[in-house]
């Protein structure tokens, strides 16, 4: 699953000067981006450079103040957050407004996928972090999604459970391919799952780069701290700053630490 | 260099508290019990005159033989009636009143305000207005009844419908619910704790306004047994009303309780792992 061989198919996003502004503050300001289908996308920014905004604008959630959006109508979201209804039982979260013959088959499929057919009825309340995030991804990858929207799903998970989590995603990804845009602000993250990385900054792309490494990607991989220093600057970081970025509470990730045991 | 210390930590008070748990129960019973016997004792004596409060014996003697012609049964049901009457309308109105503001913005500028006044007058303040109007029939104290607990129900629920997590109602819109879905999936059942709580109170006040309601010309119920004791100072009388009064309002919470369990099952402080 490579961008490169996609390029020349219809783009599954295309936007061309989008822009979205609060009053005198354009938080977008003309961005044009195409995503290919079955293309992994990470957007990367210091917080204010208008991820968390382009993403609601993808999800429909937000109108656009400028410029042309397109963005297939089979589309799902996963927030940062779970967001799942806590009076209704996982697989009921998973079917919520799904239009299809036999909904409750189909979570099943789904759930089962993510790991938790044994969680089918479970109340939000009683499943772990991990558990109702997975449930998250179960309800969006359940509607067949043609883009997927992952608002920084990872950032609330202890470390563990987000090197199984980015193990999962990568694995529905590349079982179900759709173009997914991953919005985070956690440059390794970006590396080990995204086929492109976009970093954003003051509503425009900075930087635009394609990450080459063969998958399965681990941190301790030729090539892998070159594209992570790069990024650093970009984002305006040294390199050997651990608190930067979110990083501080990841104990596994600390730089010049061998990573490879957590491989993807 | 290391050392292992032993602390030995002795704890008397502990062993002590444990040897008394047991009859702990039993002691909180004894004084009450001590205290009923004291008021028999004194009521016998003739220290505390039967006009003032009657004996416990002769109050237990006085309620066997209401239950047992059957007369507290005629007068608890003519009250129950009126109490549930006026709760189910003003519940009704309530949520429906609330349902329509808490869902639409134009519902919100119409009802609202008006509502708001209308809640800060005291239900009991209306008698003699509603007595002007209605007369002294059960109209009047059904509507009495009515005015007391849309309220609750209706202030509850209104914050609750507005209260729903932003961020679910959201969800819902990526997940592509319709309104109609949106209101049946997402913004009542997160609206529920609300209505319950607005429940709680509407029940509470509907068996308050009875001992108001009950002394406008009646000639049932658990007010009028109370009011007619008053009249002919049977303070016998007057204390099985009040016992009944609480006891209806334990069986009430536990009823709401039990509602609750069985409707807000999702909720941790129920789930059962």
């Amino acid at each position: 699953m490579n961008a490169q061989h996609q390029i020349n198919c219809q783009p599954a996003v295309s936007l061309r000067g989008v822009v979205r502004q609060f009053g005198e503050n354009r938080v977008i300001d003309g961005l044009d981006l195409d995503i290919a289908p079955g293309e992994f996308v990470a957007l990367l920014g210091a917080s204010g450079s208008g991820k968390t905004t382009l993403l609601r604008s993808l999800a429909g959630l937000d109108a656009i103040d400028g410029g042309e959006l397109i963005a297939p109508q089979a589309r799902s979201a996963v927030f940062q957050e779970p967001r799942l209804m806590p009076w209704k039982r996982a697989w009921k979260n998973v079917t919520l407004g799904l239009r299809v013959n036999k909904p409750k088959e189909r979570a099943v499929q789904a759930l089962t996928e993510v790991g938790l057919a044994h969680r089918l009825e479970a109340f939000p309340a009683t499943l772990s972090g991990g558990e109702s995030q997975r449930v998250a991804l179960a309800r969006s990858l359940v509607r067949e999604p043609k883009l997927m929207l992952l608002d920084e799903p990872f950032a609330a998970l202890d470390a563990l459970t987000r090197m199984r989590m980015h193990r999962l995603i990568i694995d529905l990804w590349q079982a179900h391919t759709p173009a997914v845009l991953l919005v985070t602000h956690d440059v390794d993250e970006a590396i080990l799952l995204a086929d492109r990385i976009i970093v954003l900054q003051h509503g425009r792309i900075a930087e635009e780069l394609h990450v080459d490494l063969h998958r399965p990607r681990d941190n301790g991989q030729l090539g892998f701290n070159a594209i992570r220093t790069r990024l650093l600057a970009l984002l305006g970081v040294e390199k050997d700053d651990p608190d930067s970025l979110g990083r501080d509470h990841n104990p596994f990730i600390a730089p010049g630490y061998p990573l490879s045991a957590f491989a993807i | 260099m290391t050392h292992t210390t032993t602390i030995k930590v002795s704890k008397p008070a502990h062993r002590l508290a444990k040897r008394w748990t047991a009859p702990d129960a039993l002691l909180r019973l004894l004084s009450p019990l001590a205290i009923l016997l004291i008021w028999e004792i004194t009521s016998r004596a003739g220290l505390i005159p039967a006009r003032v409060i009657a004996a416990p014996s002769e109050i237990g003697s006085t309620l066997w033989e209401l239950i047992r012609s059957g007369e507290l049964l005629r007068h608890l049901l003519v009250s129950l009636q009126r109490a549930v009457t006026g709760l189910t309308i003003g519940v009704a109105i309530g949520v429906a009143v609330a349902l329509f503001t808490g869902l639409s913005r134009r519902g919100e500028i119409a009802l609202d305000s008006p509502m708001q006044m209308l809640r800060t007058i005291p239900s009991l303040a209306l008698v003699p207005l509603f007595i002007l109007w209605f007369g002294i029939g059960e109209f009047t104290k059904v509507a009495l009844i009515v005015m007391g607990t849309t309220f609750p129900i209706y202030l509850n629920l209104f914050a609750g419908i507005r209260n729903v997590d932003p961020k679910l109602v959201e969800a819902a819109h990526t997940l592509g619910l319709s309104r109609r879905e949106l209101i049946w999936h997402v913004i009542l059942p997160g609206a529920l704790p609300s209505f319950f709580v607005g429940l709680r109170y509407s029940l509470g006040i509907s068996w308050l306004a009875l001992v108001f309601v009950e002394q406008i010309n009646t000639t049932a119920g658990i007010g009028y047994l109370a009011s007619d004791a008053r009249d002919f100072m049977r303070t016998d009388v007057i204390v099985i009303c009040l016992l009944i009064y609480s006891v209806l309002g334990l069986l009430i919470d536990g009823l709401i309780r039990t509602l609750e369990r069985l409707a807000l099952a999702w909720r941790p402080s129920f789930v059962r792992t």
